[in-house]
């Protein structure tokens, strides 16, 4: 059977147009944002950091990857992701067509921004992505100082 | 079993023609696996972070699109450290030759991986040819 890609808009002539201003209008945000990824690890899976008040919350996509394939391990400044991705074989008798997804075995240590409470690291796993949330280490919480009047 | 490493995929934006969003999320084009057994053709997509309500698939003019609306991670009240990937929705389209049966194609997500099958019609079943001897 045979599957081809579409490479012609389906929206006619106008149609092209409108993607080509929707690639500047991209180009440009990408430009202008001054934060965009291409932070490039070279290493799977690609992460991303942020930071609140009293946490750090990691996420990262990895779809098709089963929890319990998954090993984290956390010290006080870094973080662990060790795993597996298994190949999602169509059996003996399938033959491919398109192979793009990957499968194979991953691990990557991520340095983290500050200092984190290692007990009290928490992950779970949703729609194929990884959420670890890494609660501030006590010395490195921010702490409100109150002003005494003389 | 292999040891091979995992290697990162780049995500490539989705290029095809589609509506413009009202919210500004990049459109991605999935990473597939497509596989044709006796009985029928499969499709599997990578969609992290999609819900299984928010895949819309549409067959028409033999033209299979799949579409997914990400459900971003809720990140109001922090502010980003490292940034490696962007989220985005997902959408590719395909053309198929005529020898699925329509009404039969069924999908499911899991673990943000979308499997889509498409089962063949019954004259394009593979017949298994005897070579007589004379």
């Amino acid at each position: 059977m045979a599957i081809i890609r579409l490479h012609q808009p389906l929206g006619g002539p106008f149609a092209e147009l409108d993607r080509i201003r929707r690639e500047f209008d991209r180009l440009f945000d990408e430009f202008t944002s001054g934060f965009f990824p291409g932070e490039r690890s070279g290493v799977f899976p690609p992460v991303n950091v942020y930071e609140g008040k009293e946490h750090y919350l990691l996420t990262a996509e990895l779809p098709g990857v089963d929890p319990s394939d998954v090993e984290i391990t956390v010290t006080e400044d870094s973080l662990t992701i060790r795993g597996e991705r298994k190949p999602d074989d169509g059996g003996e008798s399938a033959n491919y067509h398109r192979r793009e997804r990957g499968s194979g075995t991953f691990r990557r240590v991520i340095t983290l921004p500050d200092k984190v409470n290692p007990d009290k690291v928490e992950a779970t796993s949703r729609r194929g992505i990884l959420y670890v949330r890494l609660p501030k280490a006590e010395e490195v919480k921010p702490r409100q100082i109150q002003i005494k009047s003389a | 079993m292999s040891q091979k490493d995992m290697q990162p995929l780049e995500k490539k934006e989705a290029q095809a023609f589609r509506p413009e969003e009202t919210r500004g999320l990049p459109y991605y084009s999935p990473h597939v696996d497509i596989y044709e057994t006796e009985n029928a053709l499969t499709i599997v997509a990578d969609m992290p972070g999609v819900e299984s309500q928010n895949v819309n698939i549409d067959l028409k003019d033999n033209v299979l699109t799949l579409q997914g609306r990400v459900t971003p991670p809720d990140t109001a009240d922090l502010s980003p450290v490292y940034r490696e990937y962007r989220e985005g929705h997902f959408y590719r389209q395909f053309i198929l030759s005529e020898i699925v049966d329509q009404d039969r194609i069924t999908a499911q997500m899991s673990k943000g991986v979308l499997t889509v099958t498409l089962p063949k019609v019954e004259h394009a079943r593979p017949r298994k040819i005897e070579v007589k001897s004379a």
